[in-house]
């Protein structure tokens, strides 16, 4: 089981509008491990997770998740992958169980295996509690933790994390990191996650790929990462392989929105 | 149908949940119903109209449901912004089924939030000729809270943000409404805004509610069930087709 890859990327490519935002990349990931995939703002990251999760559709090249292409059949791909967003993705207007209860329906599970599956992963996140609460008065750790046992209720085999403790307070993250860690052992559940604390993924990953201006540079474990680039730390081999530039990106609308929104819910709290 | 149905319950627990939407979105029809109606009565009485409250009713129970329609289905944007988007765009379900659960939800709000408003024109003084046609009159309120969560849905796939939106209520959702009948009689107005009427969907769905309620017909009600029908289809297929090509 160890050396079977549950996830296959190869020469995938995505250009928006002539500009190449992911070009040619191919890497595995192994049944069972924790990945983390790392990279500047603005090097793929999040193409590269949209296409993998099917929201994208890519340009060119082949991705295999859990033996089926997203391309050709997108439900059985959705069905394998739990998946935790950037930005936060509840409804704050319902309680913490219900957001549990339509996500168990909206992925078809049946109706006495949601109402076991849902108290079981909630106590794992100690939200069991709080179940009747209304989401909008969680805190920020609150709803990551929420939406992690969320994204594992239907069983998926892949889970991923687009940067689930940012914006969070160092007991928070290791909180998150011990349940994703349990999680990773109780369910042997593959996790996909992005990260900018290389302390994070150099303390939880079991490999690292980084990836920059839409390539892959180098992939392996934190000890291989640092033995190439004749580092000590995570931290210094990757600014060693992706430079000291800091990265403009152009945001979107959409991105902007959410920016304007973060700022107006913590003047709010 | 699992899925159509718990994202229809979600729509109807958000609209029960939040009170101030609520008594909010009632103030609008009846600060016009009020305004107007008492205003305007008795110059309408005197042009040998009749009584305008009467004439006035099913053009603002229209109105509730128009405004209320429109803005469940550009949640659509206001769920892309809160993210609860993407949550329903990873999962196993088909863009169909989602898009439908979203314009039954936000369509049955609707119609409540018309049902009120025919309340409070009951209380202030509106008398329906008669109480038989009313199951027909729920039909064309139905009919239109459809058109119009669609209508704002479709809008909603294709705008970035909620500034769009502002445009659309000013210059799409404002001139419909007054171009509709809905505040004045049809007859008797210049050709080119006769035309406009015609191509206009809300204006036969005030007809049909006019003429079950009051009697009082402009298009004739068989139309007015075709058109809408037609118009409700068509914008729930073109809802569907332009939700389902949301890329995030």
């Amino acid at each position: 089981m160890k050396d079977s890859n549950i996830i296959t990327v190869q020469d995938l490519t995505k250009t928006f509008n002539g500009l190449v935002a992911v070009d040619h990349i191919s890497f595995s990931v192994k049944a069972g491990e924790i990945f983390a995939f790392l990279g500047p703002n603005g090097a793929g990251k999040s193409t590269t997770i949209n296409m993998l999760t099917t929201l994208l559709r890519p340009t060119s090249g082949k991705i295999l998740m859990n033996g089926h292409d997203p391309a050709t059949s997108p439900h059985k791909v959705r069905q394998s992958f739990g998946i935790v967003f950037q930005d936060p993705s509840l409804d704050e207007d319902l309680t913490a169980y219900e957001n549990m209860e339509y996500h168990g329906i909206l992925y078809g599970v049946p109706k006495d295996t949601r109402s076991v599956r849902i108290e079981e992963l909630l106590r794992i996140v100690e939200l069991w509690d709080r179940r009747d609460d209304f989401v909008k008065k969680f805190s920020g750790g609150m709803k990551r933790r929420l939406e992690i046992a969320r994204g594992l209720l239907h069983h998926p085999n892949i889970l991923f994390l687009d940067e689930p403790t940012l914006g969070l307070d160092p007991q928070t993250r290791n909180l998150i990191w011990n349940y994703i860690k349990g999680l990773n052992k109780s369910e042997t559940i593959t996790v996909f996650f992005t990260t900018h604390y290389m302390e994070e993924a150099e303390r939880v990953a079991s490999r690292i790929a980084i990836i920059d201006h839409g390539k892959i540079i180098v992939q392996g474990t934190h000890q291989e990462l640092k033995a190439q680039t004749g580092t000590d730390s995570l931290e210094s081999a990757f600014i060693a392989l992706t430079g000291r530039d800091i990265r403009e990106e152009e945001s979107s609308n959409l991105e902007r929105m959410r920016m304007r929104r973060r700022i107006f819910v913590r003047r709010h709290r | 149908m699992k899925v159509i149905y718990i994202l229809w319950l979600r729509q109807l627990k958000r609209y029960v949940r939040s009170k101030a939407r609520i008594i909010g979105s009632l103030g609008q029809p009846l600060l016009f119903f009020l305004a107007l109606g008492f205003g305007f009565g008795p110059i309408y009485t005197k042009a040998g109209g009749g009584s305008y409250i009467q004439f006035l009713a099913p053009g603002i129970i229209i109105m509730s449901i128009l405004f209320t329609a429109t803005f469940s289905g550009i949640e659509v944007l206001w769920d892309r912004q809160f993210g609860f988007l993407k949550e329903t765009l990873v999962a196993p379900v088909s863009r169909l089924r989602i898009i439908l659960g979203r314009i039954f939800g936000g369509a049955t709000v609707a119609v409540v939030q018309g049902l009120i408003v025919f309340g409070l024109c009951l209380a202030v003084g509106f008398r329906p000729v008669s109480y038989s046609l009313l199951p027909l009159a729920l039909v064309y309120m139905i009919l239109m809270a459809i058109t119009f969560t669609a209508l704002g849905t479709a809008i909603a796939s294709f705008l970035e943000d909620m500034q769009g939106f502002q445009i659309i209520i000013n210059f799409l959702v404002m001139p419909m409404f007054f171009l509709s009948g809905a505040l004045f009689p049809l007859q008797n107005l210049p050709k080119p805004v006769v035309i406009i009427s015609a191509l206009n969907p809300l204006a036969y769905g005030v007809d049909g509610l006019r003429g079950t309620l009051i009697n009082m017909v402009h298009f004739g009600l068989v139309t007015d069930l075709c058109v809408l029908l037609a118009m409700a289809a068509f914008l729930t297929l073109a809802g569907a087709f332009l939700f389902s090509r949301i890329e995030v």
